[in-house]
């Protein structure tokens, strides 16, 4: 298909579904209206399990299951990265030379390390009580580790980032959510029902097992980020192919 | 005016698709696609927004005093987040390979089969 058919196509299928999203558009509830039924419904779920954070309880309790799945995707993403980026025979890894960073840079990156670390930290733990949970706080995690990277060097950081540690880690993240689901089988309960005691409102140790499948997505998301992102500098720091590409000289 | 959330969200999605069909780099078209996910974090949190609302986190605020915003939007946009991240370093990986294996990243370059 030629470039301007494609364009054509294109134009045509835009326009359509252009006009049947604004048709839709005027059919959905006004913004900003009082009409949210299955939030009232989420929050009063929530208060009721002594949950603070309403978004914490609607994804490791009332959508348990779901937040599997969601996390097995996030999984297989980082497994699929992983499988893609290895090293492979035509290349070979060559350390990288130290660069001197700036003492400013070195200076606030060293002290933004540890602090970050705790927030990170802080946001996972105090994931049913206050905005965050283990999605975000492992992204800050795993950011924070990475600051050793900017700070110093690439050999630092691959110091305290030992990927196949990681990697057990980020599986022990996704097994930790599987079997605390299934421990709820054990008391009679339904899979990733909550079954512990709720404890009291607006503390630590509320909310039934909302803090534990929290503590385990934390786990597999800052292991996960950290993963991704060493594959990523590997290809670009250490990996070098050596430009030799039979299929491209043997098409010439 | 209450409707250009909704359009603004439709018109993301759109220009999403646009870039897509279009790209000419195939790292240019995973941010493409990025632009048309982060229509459905708009969407999404135009449906849940409520007048004079509020996070729907009861740590400080006592629970009926105020409106909050629908949590359930909220809870499905920031799984969104999460999967869209990790989504696009995949397909970063694979631009990786391609490009190394073909030595291009035109994906108009890429009809062929090789190996």
């Amino acid at each position: 298909m030629s470039r301007r058919l494609r364009l054509w196509v294109l134009a045509v299928g835009g326009l359509g579904v252009a006009v049947l999203l604004l048709v839709a558009c005027f059919g959905l509830p006004a913004f900003g209206g009082t009409w949210h039924p299955y939030g009232d419904r989420a929050v009063h779920a929530a208060l009721a399990r002594h949950t603070a954070n309403t978004i914490s309880s609607v994804n490791f309790d009332q959508r348990a299951f779901d937040t599997l799945g969601e996390e097995s995707i996030l999984f297989g993403a980082v497994l699929g990265t992983v499988v893609l980026l290895r090293q492979t025979r035509d290349e070979e890894r060559q350390p990288p030379e130290p660069v001197p960073v700036a003492p400013p840079v070195r200076r606030y990156a060293l002290l933004a390390l540890p602090v970050t670390l705790l927030i990170g930290l802080y946001v996972i733990a105090h994931g049913q009580l206050s905005p965050g949970g283990g999605f975000q706080g492992g992204v800050v995690v795993a950011t924070s580790l990475h600051l050793l990277y900017i700070a110093v060097d690439y050999r630092a950081l691959e110091r305290i980032r030992p990927v196949g540690t990681y990697e057990v880690a980020d599986a022990a993240g996704e097994a930790a959510y599987l079997l605390v689901g299934a421990a709820a089988l054990l008391t009679g309960a339904a899979f990733l029902a909550n079954f512990l005691p709720y404890g009291t409102f607006n503390t630590l140790s509320s909310g039934g097992t909302v803090p534990l499948l929290n503590a385990a997505i934390g786990v597999e998301v800052a292991c996960g980020v950290v993963v991704l992102l060493a594959r990523f500098l590997d290809q670009a720091v250490e990996i070098e192919s050596d430009d030799r590409d039979d299929g491209a000289e043997a098409r010439t | 005016m209450s409707v250009l959330p909704y359009v603004s969200a439709a018109w993301l999605f759109l220009i999403g698709c646009y870039g897509l069909a279009t790209s000419r780099n195939l790292i240019h078209a995973v941010g493409c696609l990025a632009v048309c996910q982060s229509a459905t974090y708009v969407l999404l949190l135009t449906i849940g927004y409520r007048a004079g609302g509020t996070a729907p986190v009861f740590s400080d605020i006592a629970p009926g005093s105020r409106p909050v915003v629908d949590p359930v939007v909220q809870a499905l946009t920031l799984t969104d987040i999460v999967i869209g991240a990790t989504v696009t370093a995949l397909l970063l990986s694979l631009v990786i390979q391609v490009a190394k294996r073909h030595r291009t990243v035109d994906p108009d370059e890429l009809s062929e089969l090789r190996g």
